[in-house]
């Protein structure tokens, strides 16, 4: 089996107290087995949501459609114990360290041990110099695990996530945004030690971020998503370096990099905010900030096309999207 | 060790405020009238002339210059538990004496209350913040909300006409039976009989507010993302009820459970009125109407006393629960 | 027709986002202020509008306050000891609707009578107890440092000391009026409402406007009035709420103790003269009813509205 991870058209529905909101329109997602899976747009547009509703992490009374495998199993048919006996052990999640993600009054070691001893892979002082061996593995003394969160740096904390989410030896690992709250330096030692880590271990891993030019160096492959949908995917130096799709050339353009002439004193950024889930535009969402934006962009919404090798793109403006023109979505 | 020095600076803390409120207690009751002595003994109605006066004066130290005069005088009495004679509600007997009588009762009476209302209402608020939205929590927030909201010697008094009066279970007034001089266990029995509604009062006036506290603070606590990461990790729901959840949400509800004695007594002094409960309170009221400032001098002083250690009590429980605090 | 792509090497392509064209034209500072603040008080009511328990507590005291209106208006003489008619101690009837007291007076009228002054004690003095917290909360928050330390001695001080027993040793002292009680309890109560205004005034200071308007050269005395007041203002008011339900609960325990104005009768006092009088024992649930049931209504009220601001002020407590 390949394939550690498959979205077949999810659509994912928050439940608030003015109606619906649809957080996720319909992806299709695989990530194969030693395959590090970028996962970038901006706020909104639903990429935590897919990171939460793998594990089925999301408020109760939200709404998931579709079918989400991982390892072979469908997630969202689990029964709660067969949930509870996957979580971190199928895939795990390394939240922003820096925030409020580990519990204050406990030890930074009894938060790593406990997702060992919950899962009976062992107890008691074997735990122990496990939790002592996973801190090693990332690069803190193992004596650091007897320290509370208060008292570590929020790099050491986020180290201190990765530990922690690779302690069950997961087929899957999830990083939601895990250098985000991070200094610039600290962000590279975190950034070099998860390569590092994914090389050692063959990790399969889902990097989110909207930091594109983070995952240019980290993923093998790239997802671009807005508003709710995935806009772009395919190999991540080639959607990187030549997108097909308008707002990837934007979110490429917008984070400059030193010794690339094409930046040099022509900052580009993109206007507007991204749309309210509540209340996407027609046709294609992104059309309203779309800077190649023509007649026919606000009627048909347009699907991945296919866009070069192992490439897609949901844009009319591409090649493959003329022979399926002027049907509408 | 970190949390020794804790403890040490705590301690030395809540000295400081007792002090400050020995300082506060003093200039309360000297400076604010302008006659002393008259102040002092108006209670007593005594007609005295100006030779009995200046006697008086020189025999309560009132002669001396307040401070710093009076004023260590004042704090080697109090140092020594010397706090005067009462003037009027037992006329002539040591304020200490009369005091150390009346303290047990309330003793019991706001231990068993205090205990069994923050028993009750941290369960409730955990039951009612867990579930938020559904039928206990809706039920619990009404009925606490109610509770809450009586003034808790009326509903006494409401108990009071029910259990004692109309349907006559509990006796209607007193703390032990007069007169009848019972020893061992048939004292026990009728001590807790008498302290059945009285303690039935406090505990239903005040458990709606620790329910409201431990509620809100465990919402505030599930907002959280260790919450979230604990249930990423696998861990079972109730699990990380009580080991994340509450473990969290436990403590400022605890801080704020002691800073609430100060209410706990003003509410012991008025339900003790309303059942003729012989404690401090009943002792307060006797004192408020006939204007013996020594012993109110002394009761305030000892209510001071009393939250100033509930609150160095839960400050310590805090500092050891709570490893973030005790980084001075 | 196709817009030209963006070209590295062209023109700086920044796409600005559509005004809406509803914004009307916009004149002076202050008009932008008054109209940000109506937009934002007509988006409070809205949401305030769903609680239901926030309306059904602000049915409860539009119903009070107009009692204590009528009181105003009305004839006072049904109060008065002195010119009854009425049987004593008579249980409800068609006649005295709650019945009467132990000198003859409806029970009814006493307690329109009484609704004016325990709601008048309890407004004014959660506003002097509201006017020093809020002063100190912000003074100790914004200035920090030596008078920070200082002032929250002070407020932890004000905060042990139990209040009930200060009170009645003030009251003793000052004597038995109006002004005295209300007085007593603003001065007993205004430290909790100063520690919930500094913590407040602390995230505060942390945002980046404050930041901002620093750099342009604010003072400080700007700094408050402009931005650490108004910002505050919100949890100020909800906290005022809470706080006028505990001033009424206050007064009935200090008019109950006999430490209330004799002329001026609130709630509490008529179960003071209730008690004295030995309703418990006599049966006579109506008298001690009433003021009661007023005083419990009112609370509830006040604290229901209190929690329904709350609601809308921290998200957190909201149904997410």
């Amino acid at each position: 089996m390949n394939d550690v991870l498959t979205l077949d058209d999810v659509h994912i529905t928050y439940h608030t107290s003015s109606g619906g909101v649809p957080a996720v329109r319909g992806v299709d997602m695989t990530v194969r087995k030693g395959e590090v899976v970028g996962l970038a747009g901006e706020s909104g547009c639903g990429k935590s949501t897919i990171a939460g509703a793998i594990l089925r992490l999301l408020p109760s009374k939200t709404k998931i459609e579709g079918t989400i495998t991982l390892d072979g199993e469908n997630v969202l048919e689990m029964k709660p114990g067969r949930l509870r006996a996957v979580r971190w052990t199928g895939a795990s999640i390394i939240f922003q360290g820096a925030m409020h993600a580990l519990n204050p009054v406990k030890s930074v070691g009894d938060q790593i041990a406990e997702a060992i001893v919950v899962h009976q892979q062992s107890a008691g002082r074997e735990a122990r110099v496990r939790v002592g061996s996973l801190l090693e593995q990332v690069g803190l003394p193992s004596r650091r695990m007897q320290d509370y969160p208060h008292e570590l740096s929020g790099g050491q904390k986020q180290r201190v996530m990765i530990a922690m989410a690779l302690a069950c030896s997961p087929s899957l690992v999830i990083a939601d945004e895990p250098t985000t709250a991070l200094d610039v330096m600290v962000q590279a030692q975190v950034l070099r030690l998860m390569k590092e880590l994914q090389r050692e271990l063959g990790l399969s891993m889902i990097f989110i971020t909207h930091d594109l030019s983070v995952l240019v160096e980290t993923s093998d492959r790239l997802a671009i998503m807005y508003a709710g949908k995935i806009v772009e995917e395919g190999p991540a130096d080639k959607v990187f370096h030549s997108p097909q799709h308008p707002y990837t050339e934007a979110l490429a353009a917008a984070f400059p990099e030193i010794g690339d002439d094409r930046f040099r004193g022509k900052p580009m950024g993109l206007g507007g905010d991204p749309p309210d889930p509540a209340d996407v535009p027609s046709g294609c969402s992104f059309h309203p900030r779309c800077p190649k934006a023509f007649e026919d962009c606000p009627t048909i919404e347009p699907d991945l096309y296919p866009a070069g090798e192992g490439r897609r793109a949901a844009c009319l403006l591409v090649p493959a999207a003329k022979d399926r023109a002027g049907a509408p979505a | 060790m970190g949390s020794r020095r804790y403890v040490l600076k705590k301690v030395a803390q809540a000295l400081l405020t007792l002090f400050f409120v020995l300082v506060f207690n003093f200039f309360l009751f000297r400076i604010l009238p302008s006659d002393p002595v008259k102040f002092l003994t108006r209670g007593a109605g005594l007609q005295i002339n100006a030779a009995e006066q200046q006697e008086l004066l020189r025999e309560f130290g009132l002669d001396k210059p307040v401070f710093p005069g009076q004023f260590i005088d004042y704090m080697g009495d109090t140092l020594r538990l010397d706090f005067g004679t009462s003037l009027t509600v037992q006329s002539g007997r040591p304020v200490l004496e009369v005091f150390t009588g009346f303290m047990w009762p309330t003793l019991l009476l706001v231990g068993v209350s205090t205990v069994t209302a923050a028993l009750l209402g941290i369960w409730m608020g955990i039951r009612a913040g867990w579930r938020r939205g559904g039928y206990f929590d809706r039920t619990s927030m009404g009925v606490s909300l109610v509770f809450y909201s009586m003034p808790e010697f009326w509903l006494g008094m409401l108990l009071l006409i029910l259990f004692s009066v109309n349907l006559g279970w509990f006796p209607v007034a007193g703390r032990e039976t007069l007169g009848a001089n019972y020893t061992g266990f048939a004292a026990l029995a009728d001590t807790l009989n008498h302290l059945f509604l009285p303690a039935l009062t406090l505990t239903l006036a005040y458990m709606g507010e620790y329910y409201l506290v431990m509620r809100s603070s465990l919402l505030d606590v599930l907002g959280e993302d260790f919450i979230q990461t604990a249930r990423a990790k696998g861990v079972r729901e109730k699990l990380v009820l009580n080991r994340h959840a509450v473990r969290n949400a436990l403590l400022p509800t605890i801080s704020l459970i002691a800073l609430s004695f100060g209410f706990v007594l003003g509410g012991a002094i008025t339900v003790e009125v309303v059942f003729s409960y012989k404690g401090l309170g009943g002792l307060t009221y006797e004192a408020i109407q006939s204007q013996d400032f020594p012993l109110l001098q002394a009761i305030f002083l000892f209510a001071s006393a009393a939250v100033i250690f509930m609150n160095l009590l839960a400050d310590l429980v805090y500092g050891h629960f709570d490893p973030r605090v005790q980084e001075a | 027709m196709q817009a030209p792509p963006l070209k590295p090497g062209g023109d700086p392509q920044i796409i600005a986002p559509r005004t809406p064209e509803s914004l009307p034209e916009l004149r002076s500072p202050r008009r932008i202020r008054w109209t940000r603040r109506r937009i934002a008080l007509k988006r409070f009511w809205r949401q305030y509008r769903r609680s239901k328990m926030g309306l059904a507590g602000l049915a409860i005291l539009i119903f009070f306050i107009g009692m204590a209106i009528f009181a105003v208006v009305a004839d006072p003489s049904g109060a008065d000891p002195s010119q009854t008619s009425g049987p004593v101690l008579s249980p409800p009837s068609r006649e005295y609707p709650l019945g009467t007291d132990d000198f003859g007076l409806s029970v009814l009228t006493l307690v329109v009578q009484g609704s004016k002054i325990s709601l008048l004690v309890g407004l004014t003095a959660s506003v002097i107890s509201m006017s020093i917290g809020a002063t100190v909360g912000i003074v100790a928050g914004y200035r920090g440092g030596a008078i920070d330390t200082f002032l929250m001695r002070v407020t932890d001080f004000g905060l042990v000391i139990p209040w009930l027993v200060l009170a009645i040793v003030l009251a003793s002292i000052i004597g038995q009026s109006l002004g005295a009680i209300i007085l007593v309890i603003g001065v007993t109560s205004w430290p909790a409402t100063a520690r919930l205004v500094r913590a407040q005034v602390l995230s505060i200071r942390e945002r980046p406007y404050i930041e901002r308007a620093r750099a342009l050269g604010a003072s400080n005395r700007h700094m408050i009035w402009h931005h650490v007041l108004p910002n505050s203002m919100p949890v100020i008011f909800a906290n005022t709420i809470l706080t006028i339900a505990i001033a009424i609960l206050s007064e009935a325990a200090l008019t109950f103790l006999g430490l209330g104005d004799p002329t001026n009768p609130s709630w509490g006092s008529m179960l003071d003269a209730a008690t004295e009088a030995g309703a418990t024992t006599l049966g006579a649930w109506w008298w001690i009813g009433a003021p009661g049931v007023c005083i419990t209504l009112v609370v509830l009220a006040f604290t229901m509205c209190g929690f329904a601001m709350d609601e809308i002020i921290n998200p957190k407590l909201r149904d997410r």
